[in-house]
């Protein structure tokens, strides 16, 4: 059994993150949202997110809470579609020299954990392409 | 149009760290400083705000009045993140301005310890993965997708401005904590005065790249506080008061608007550039006129993308600003003199007043050796991740 890490990252044979999209002016949010922090409008629809996309900024943690690995590579990526997401950037080493802002890369998922019931979380980051 | 407001007395304590004192000891000083120092008492004050974010709910206006004076004045105990002090600062403006008071107090203080800013939760792994929270997360998501860190938060700001523009690097962003550093060492008021060449700035410790711990605020103990007086009674006051009072020509707030990206990575940007822009308008100055300039460095990254928000450099210069000297103390203009967050330190509800106090303090030629000579115009700025943004803009008296 797997689970995702939130609900925003959809399992399957090709994982995707859906946003909810606002039907007036197209503005996206992961989560919930009860009128649109752009134009106020109140409906959504579920879309899917692009799964590629740039590296748009980075920092790469090495002071965190004591349980969080580090370091890590924090990212923002700017999808293909035009979406900001928020996750690690994984498969590279945490080193500034190997990370080029602009980079391309794609969404990948990878088992983070596993409950006592045998159920593993599934999370999400970016690999370069 | 709104009548002019006006800082009489103001006072901070030295940030650092008093393990012998509470809050309500260190914003007691700073009040009866700041009282003093306008040659007025508690019994003059018509309102009295109070700032303070880790004791938002211990009632420390009324604390601080047990203190120093329970005139039964109303006391308004306001929160809002790393701009909580100027919004004590702007709720004592807007209750003269609305002509409920003729003075007002306002206090900012903070009392840290040691406590670290490593916000976001531990990662703590639940015997059974339940989806909870807004994002339906099964365990706490910082470090996985991405950091909470405020070290980490703010470098990818500083990283996304290197993306936008040329000339912007590690080396840069280091370059300012240099320069405060430096500066600190002419603040008597400062958590640290030590001086550090830019191979050890680049060289401490990693906290989130490229923020070494040099480049990061550290946490501390103290309290600023202003004495702020409306123009009927201005008018009324004794010469030297006029002469030593410092005219606030601007106060704006604000807070951040839509941006795409502000759900993932907090816009630190717009609603400075808003706030400076009402500012200026307000205070009828430009970047150009200020003698200097108090910005809310909590980490270097943020610093120097805060010289092209505020239009202190060319669009897209702030690497060229910093790399030529321009904030430095003798520089076209000089940033941070009182060693910025960096290194003065950030008892968070006492920043924003203590920036204004700062500011005052070199308009009135009292600055010390840090004095910025002929200083006429300066700007004290803050920011609340949140996120809200204070621009003050102070001008000498002239009488
Ligand atoms: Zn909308």
């Amino acid at each position: 059994m797997q689970i995702p890490l939130v609900y925003y990252l959809v399992l399957g044979d090709e994982p995707y993150l859906q946003a909810n999209e606002c039907t007036n002016c197209g503005a996206r949010f992961f989560g919930r949202r009860n009128a649109c922090a752009h134009c106020g409008h109140r409906e959504f629809k579920p879309v899917r997110v692009s799964d590629t996309g740039t590296l748009r900024t980075f920092s790469i943690v090495y002071r965190a809470a004591p349980t969080i690995p580090t370091p890590y590579v924090s990212a923002i990526v700017l999808t293909d579609d035009g979406t900001s997401v928020r996750s690690n950037l994984i498969n590279i080493e945490p080193d500034p020299a190997k990370i080029s802002l602009g980079m391309k890369v794609k969404l990948d998922t990878y088992v983070v954990g596993t409950d006592d019931d045998g159920q593993e979380a599934v999370a999400f980051g970016y690999a370069p392409t | 149009m709104a009548q002019d407001i006006w800082v009489l007395g103001t006072h901070m304590t030295a940030f650092g760290r008093y393990p012998d004192q509470d809050a309500v000891d260190l914003a007691a000083a700073a009040a009866l400083g700041a009282l003093d120092d306008g040659g007025v008492t508690i019994s003059d004050m018509d309102l009295l705000s109070c700032g303070t974010l880790f004791q938002a709910n211990a009632g420390m206006g009324q604390q601080v009045q047990k203190q120093i004076g329970q005139t039964g004045i109303p006391v308004y105990n306001v929160s809002n993140a790393c701009a909580t002090g100027a919004t004590a600062l702007r709720t004592v403006i807007m209750a003269i301005r609305a002509g409920e008071a003729d003075l007002g107090l306002a206090i900012g203080v903070e009392q840290m310890g040691k406590m670290g800013l490593l916000a976001g939760g531990a990662r703590k792994e639940k015997n059974v993965y339940e989806p909870s929270g807004r994002f339906g997360a099964v365990m706490p998501i910082d470090g996985i997708l991405g950091t909470d860190t405020m070290p980490g938060v703010f470098a990818q700001a500083g990283m996304e401005y290197a993306n936008d523009n040329d000339g912007v690097g590690f080396e840069q962003f280091a370059k300012v904590a240099q320069k405060n550093h430096a500066h600190s060492t002419l603040n008597p008021l400062a958590q640290y005065q030590k001086e550090f060449s830019l191979e050890e700035v680049m060289g401490s410790p990693m906290q989130s790249y490229p923020n070494t711990l040099l480049m990061c605020c550290p946490t501390g103990d103290g309290a600023a506080a202003c004495v702020l007086v409306g123009e009927e009674r201005f008018a009324t006051l004794s010469r030297e008061q006029q002469s030593r009072a410092v005219k606030i020509s601007a106060s704006v707030l604000t807070t951040d608007p839509y941006v795409e990206s502000g759900a993932m990575q907090p816009d630190v940007n717009t609603l400075t550039r808003n706030a400076a822009q009402a500012a200026y308008e307000q205070a009828g100055v430009g970047p150009e006129d200020l003698s200097l300039v108090e910005l809310h460095d909590c980490f270097a990254t943020a610093e120097l993308i805060h010289y092209d928000n505020l239009g202190l450099c060319e669009p897209g210069g702030a690497g060229d600003f910093i790399d030529r000297g321009a904030p430095w103390r003798d520089g076209d203009t000089p940033v941070n003199v009182s060693g910025g967050l960096i290194s003065k330190g950030h008892p968070i509800g006492a920043t924003g007043v203590a920036n204004v106090y700062e500011v005052a303090t070199h308009l009135r030629g009292e600055a010390g050796d840090r004095q910025i000579e002929g200083a006429n115009v300066g700007l004290a700025h803050v920011i609340g991740l949140g996120s809200s943004c204070g621009v003050h803009i102070l001008e000498k008296s002239g009488i």
